[in-house]
């Protein structure tokens, strides 16, 4: 007997809701194995939202993906060695292949990777894949992260993205300094050395907070498990968790493009995710594993064996940390050690401390909070979907470029020793060199780059006036010589006018009608001179009206009549002059 | 000629023409360089130190005195010892070639006759440090467990005394305003023994006392196993440490994944 009680008089009023009910069942648009796994999940909204997103077409744009192929082959290889890897700082015998260490007593965590390296099929080469990744993951985080600043893509509504990043690229230098840390070989212990040196420098409490962290006097048997937790759990998850919300914020304000024509910044122009960029993306995974595995297979990466087992007293010339972790170590190099003195029996480190506790979360403070100080500049409260080309903004490229050069300064200083024995130079020279460099080259790196972007916008300008340059001569008739300049097709010359010229605000009156001060004045003094220093120098993209009178004056110019020489050169140097002015008035 | 002006503007026009600037001054200046004059004395005499002091009077009195005894530019030869001689000499750093702050390896310029007889007289003015016994510069061969042993052992007082100038790999090392720890590979060992017990340059004497002659021994052989070891890894980038892998990645694996990246770019959907 049926437990449904069929005569119930209400059902007849749900009749048709059954019905529209089953209806809707069947017309469902999946069936099969996603039409069972949609009734289950219900994934299909997104995962069609996901399959519909548009994604423009640059080289540019897969920095970013090579950054996370790359930490995936880390995560990876990483599982891989963790089944081998001991992380432990008790002593032992090695007895295993490798023979100029046969017999020398090392540390647990240092004969499993020499175990790793040479008795365990296949070992060495998931090692150098691994650090060979990290490396490379770190390159492209660093690569994209120029990409997207110099193109402006960090502007509303991805500030946040930004912020993001910025932590995921210091997170990352981290992970790298925990994992290259672990192997305990002379250099890994003597970058552990460094890190303790780095925790003593923090006036007053520094000792105490070393003691902490190393449980214990340097360097105990604490570290190494300690590390390992931070490189294998804490630091990856995240890594990955922070990592997702990069990406899925990317496809919430969907990915930004270079202008063009038919791109604006309501639209995005490009192939969808499926199938498209499914197997471009997936294909360039397996292109920058394979490149990784290829690198990793014939070059060699951390011979730790060649280093020997850590203890505190040996020292290696050429003692450097991974290339990201570089620029401290050269801010280190850099710093005079006279900065040293002692006041109220405490040693005050400044030759040490602001290189290591200071620059790290300065630098990634600056880096972040760029976009807000820009905006705040700008006054801009407008979205960005559309790249800037990073000509159309020198100041900002021209901010960079100084920034950057200021790293590099820092990271070349940390090879100091290897550029003295490479190019025969005295490391004393170097130093000082870079000392002074690393105030000098900034600001002439800032002028030099702002001077180009402005050039080849007064190029571009010419280009869409004058047309572009063939190399074609033509002599008239009567004489003279003309370079035959193409015009460009519609499609090129959008390209080249269609960005906007910001002006400089104007500061507006710092008083009242009645002459009381306004209360906002003092920081509007300030903004219109960050928006002057900004926005002084600017060449406005040709008008429509500028290219109409331009055309105008060629066809002049090309229907002048046989007037002999006076009547063309003046027509020539008055163009010329006109063109100059253009690109000279304010607005 | 018409040919060559249709394709003076092609993009490769100037690396080609940078190119042939290149090769054209490195060939005009690997012929026109000036050659070493070999001037050195042909016939080996029968008394060892009398034709020293001859070639020592002819090749290194300018500097170190007629006597040995030293001169401004260049330090006393009095009780320096044999072991010296045949390294300085032997491994072309002596005769020095112009003032430097560091007397380079050079090409060898006398040969071991010669050599030997220079460092029988300086030998001769005062005792001092002589050259090595063979046996102990002859390399101990990795295979059996107690050489194996001396090999392990070696690498550790490499380690201790070594590593912090000339890098642990012996790839060398930089010290101040211009000097250098050379790189260790392909020195034979008679003269890394020699530079032990001498101190050449800024190193400093590891004489025996603090270092046994057994215990140089094993540095030695230390060494020649490294050198010989197969590298497991692939190109060993010099065995500089992390800048060179630095490098490497930026240059070559950015390079070549940067170009894939503009490859599958322009590929059409």
């Amino acid at each position: 007997m049926s437990t449904i009680n069929e005569t119930r008089p209400a059902d007849a009023l749900r009749a048709g809701d059954r019905q529209a009910d089953e209806h809707a069942s069947a017309t469902k648009p999946l069936g099969g194995i996603a039409g069972w796994m949609d009734d289950r999940l219900g994934g299909a909204k997104g995962v069609s939202f996901l399959a519909k997103k548009v994604f423009p077409d640059h080289w540019s744009f897969m920095l970013g993906e090579i950054a996370m192929y790359s930490m995936i082959v880390c995560l990876l290889t990483g599982a891989f060695l963790t089944f081998w890897f001991v992380p432990s700082a008790s002593q032992v015998v090695y007895d295993g292949s490798y023979v100029p260490l046969q017999g020398v007593t090392m540390s647990d965590a240092y004969r499993s990777t020499l175990g790793i390296s040479f008795d365990i099929r296949g070992g060495l080469l998931i090692r150098q894949i691994h650090h060979w990744a990290a490396l490379i993951f770190v390159v492209s985080v660093f690569v994209h992260m120029a990409r997207v600043f110099f193109t402006g893509a960090f502007r509303k509504p991805r500030e946040i993205n930004w912020v993001f990043g910025t932590i995921l690229s210091l997170l990352a230098c981290i992970e790298g300094f925990a994992g290259y840390s672990l192997p305990d070989d002379l250099l890994s212990g003597t970058g552990i050395r460094a890190m303790n040196g780095f925790i003593q420098s923090a006036p007053v409490i520094g000792s105490y907070m070393s003691y902490f962290i190393f449980g214990g006097a340097f360097p105990g048997e604490a570290i190494i498990p300690r590390l390992y937790s931070a490189h294998v759990l804490l630091i990856p998850a995240i890594l990955v968790g922070l990592f997702t919300a990069h990406i899925l914020l990317v496809f919430l304000h969907k990915h930004t493009q270079f202008p063009g024509p038919g791109r604006t910044n309501k639209n995005v122009v490009g192939y969808p995710l499926l199938p498209v960029y499914i197997a471009k993306a997936g294909g360039f995974f397996f292109i920058v594993f394979g490149v990784i595995a290829l690198i990793s297979a014939v070059v060699t990466i951390n011979p730790i064996w060649a280093y020997g087992p850590y203890d505190p007293s040996p020292i290696t010339a050429g003692s450097q940390p991974d290339w990201y972790m570089g620029f401290a170590d050269g801010a280190l190099r850099l710093l005079p050690g006279f900065l040293e003195f002692e006041t109220f029996g405490f040693t005050w480190s400044m030759n040490i401390f602001p290189g290591s506790l200071v620059l790290l979360p300065l630098m990634w403070t600056i880096i972040g909070v760029y976009p807000f100080v820009e905006a705040w500049v700008t006054g801009d409260k407008r979205e960005h979907h559309l790249l800037d080309r990073p000509r159309n903004a020198p100041t900002r490229t021209a901010i960079g470029i100084a920034g950057i050069s200021m790293y590099v300064v820092l990271f070349l200083a940390a090879g100091n020793d290897l550029m003295a024995i490479k190019l025969h130079l005295s490391i004393n020279d170097i130093t000082q060199t870079l000392r002074v460099l690393f105030f000098v080259a900034p600001p002439v790196a800032f002028w030099i780059t702002k001077r180009i972007c402005l050039s080849l916008q007064r190029a571009d300008r010419q280009k869409v006036l004058h047309g572009r340059e063939t190399g074609t001569i033509w002599r008239h008739a009567d004489g003279r010589f003309e370079e035959i300049h193409a015009p460009l097709t519609p499609d090129e010359r959008w390209a080249l006018v269609q960005h906007e010229s910001h002006q400089p605000l104007e500061l507006t009156a710092g008083k009242d009608v009645n002459g009381v001060d306004s209360p906002v004045a003092r920081k509007e003094r300030l903004r219109a001179k960050f928006s002057n220093f900004y926005f002084r120098d600017r060449v406005p993209p040709a008008t429509p009206s500028e290219l109409e009178a331009a055309h105008h004056e060629h066809d002049a110019h090309a229907a002048a009549p046989e007037g002999g020489h006076e009547a063309i050169e003046p027509a020539g140097a008055s163009q010329e002059r006109e063109t100059i002015k253009a690109d000279k008035q304010p607005g | 000629m018409n040919a060559l002006a249709a394709r003076r503007r092609h993009p490769a026009a100037i690396a080609v023409l940078l190119l042939l600037g290149l090769l054209v001054t490195g060939g005009a200046y690997s012929f026109l360089a000036p050659k070493d004059a070999n001037a050195s004395a042909p016939t080996a005499a029968a008394d060892d130190v009398a034709h020293g002091k001859d070639l020592f009077i002819a090749n290194c009195a300018t500097c170190h005195g007629v006597g040995a005894q030293g001169t401004k530019s260049g330090p006393s030869l009095v009780g320096v010892g044999a072991a010296s001689v045949d390294f300085q000499v032997g491994t072309g750093r002596m005769p020095l070639a112009g003032p430097n702050v560091q007397a380079p390896q050079n090409k060898v310029k006398f040969d071991d006759a010669q050599i030997s007889a220079l460092a029988a007289y300086v030998a001769s003015l005062a005792p001092g440090p002589a050259i090595p016994e063979e046996k102990y510069t002859t390399v101990i061969e990795p295979g059996t467990p107690e050489n194996n042993k001396a090999i392990a052992e070696g690498g550790q007082i490499f380690r201790v005394n070594c590593a912090m100038c000339h890098n642990f790999a012996g790839a060398g090392g930089a010290l101040t305003r211009g000097k250098y720890a050379p790189a260790l590979d392909g020195t034979t060992p008679k003269h890394i023994y020699e530079a032990m017990v001498t101190g050449p340059q800024s190193m400093p004497v590891f004489n025996d006392m603090n270092l046994t002659p057994e215990a140089k021994q094993k540095v030695i052989s230390y060494l020649k196993a490294q050198e010989n070891e197969t590298n497991v890894g692939g190109l060993t980038l010099g065995n500089l440490g992390p800048v060179s892998e630095g490098l490497f990645a930026w240059v070559f694996a950015l390079g070549i994944l940067i170009g894939c990246a503009v490859w599958l770019g322009k590929k059409a959907a």
